[in-house]
């Protein structure tokens, strides 16, 4: 899923291992969410959420939302 | 490979520990029936003793399944292990066939074991090879 993550997490010069820690998974975790190779759980995409105080949508793009834009 | 949690140290610790029990009660029933040792009432008790800690490795793998708390490295190994499921049991069952039709020797049954840890590899290349950096 396209997401914000990396620009999110560059804007407070924070290393994939600095946001691993701040939200309680593993450093291959956050590159496989930012490479968008995998998706979190939506308990998961509520902690991340919270960390960077802006809500779920601001940070993970809707596949049906990006495909309507597209048409 | 996977990444190195809390919960994978445990399930580490817990095959070192199963590994060792395997060595010793295979040297034991292979010692114990080779000299001819081993009661025949206890016979059946001793040829089984060294699949018992085979048998807690799929359960320590079980075990480490529920108590990971990272949901991306859970996944991994979910994935690593339906890789070396399929593996083992196509393995077994082409084997099967070719042994029916007596175009290969026989193969003991422990060997579906050896297959899956193989498949396990296989699994985890597979992680590599598809999720790059992510797949650990």
């Amino acid at each position: 899923m396209e997401n914000r993550l990396r620009i999110l997490r560059a804007e407070r010069a924070w290393s994939q291992q600095d946001l691993a820690e701040r939200i309680e998974v593993s450093r291959q975790s956050v590159n496989a969410i930012e490479t968008g190779k995998y998706d979190p759980s939506l308990p998961l995409a509520f902690r991340i959420a919270e960390l960077f105080d802006q809500p779920i949508e601001e940070i993970f793009v809707s596949p049906s939302r990006r495909s309507s834009k597209a048409i | 490979m996977i990444a190195r949690t809390p919960a994978w140290k445990r399930y580490n610790l817990r095959v070192i520990w199963l590994s060792l029990f395997y060595a010793v009660f295979l040297i034991a029933a292979v010692y114990g029936f080779k000299h001819q040792l081993v009661p025949d009432a206890l016979k059946y008790v001793v040829a089984i003793l060294p699949a018992l800690p085979i048998i807690g490795i799929f359960g320590a793998i079980g075990r480490y399944l529920v108590e990971e708390q990272d949901e991306y490295v859970r996944m991994l190994m979910v994935r690593q292990t339906l890789w070396a499921s399929g593996f083992a049991l196509s393995l077994a069952t082409a084997w099967g066939f070719l042994e029916s039709f007596d175009l290969v020797g026989h193969a003991d049954g422990y060997y579906v074991v050896i297959a899956w840890y193989f498949g396990l590899g296989v699994g985890g290349i597979v992680n590599k090879l598809t999720l790059g950096d992510g797949g650990c």
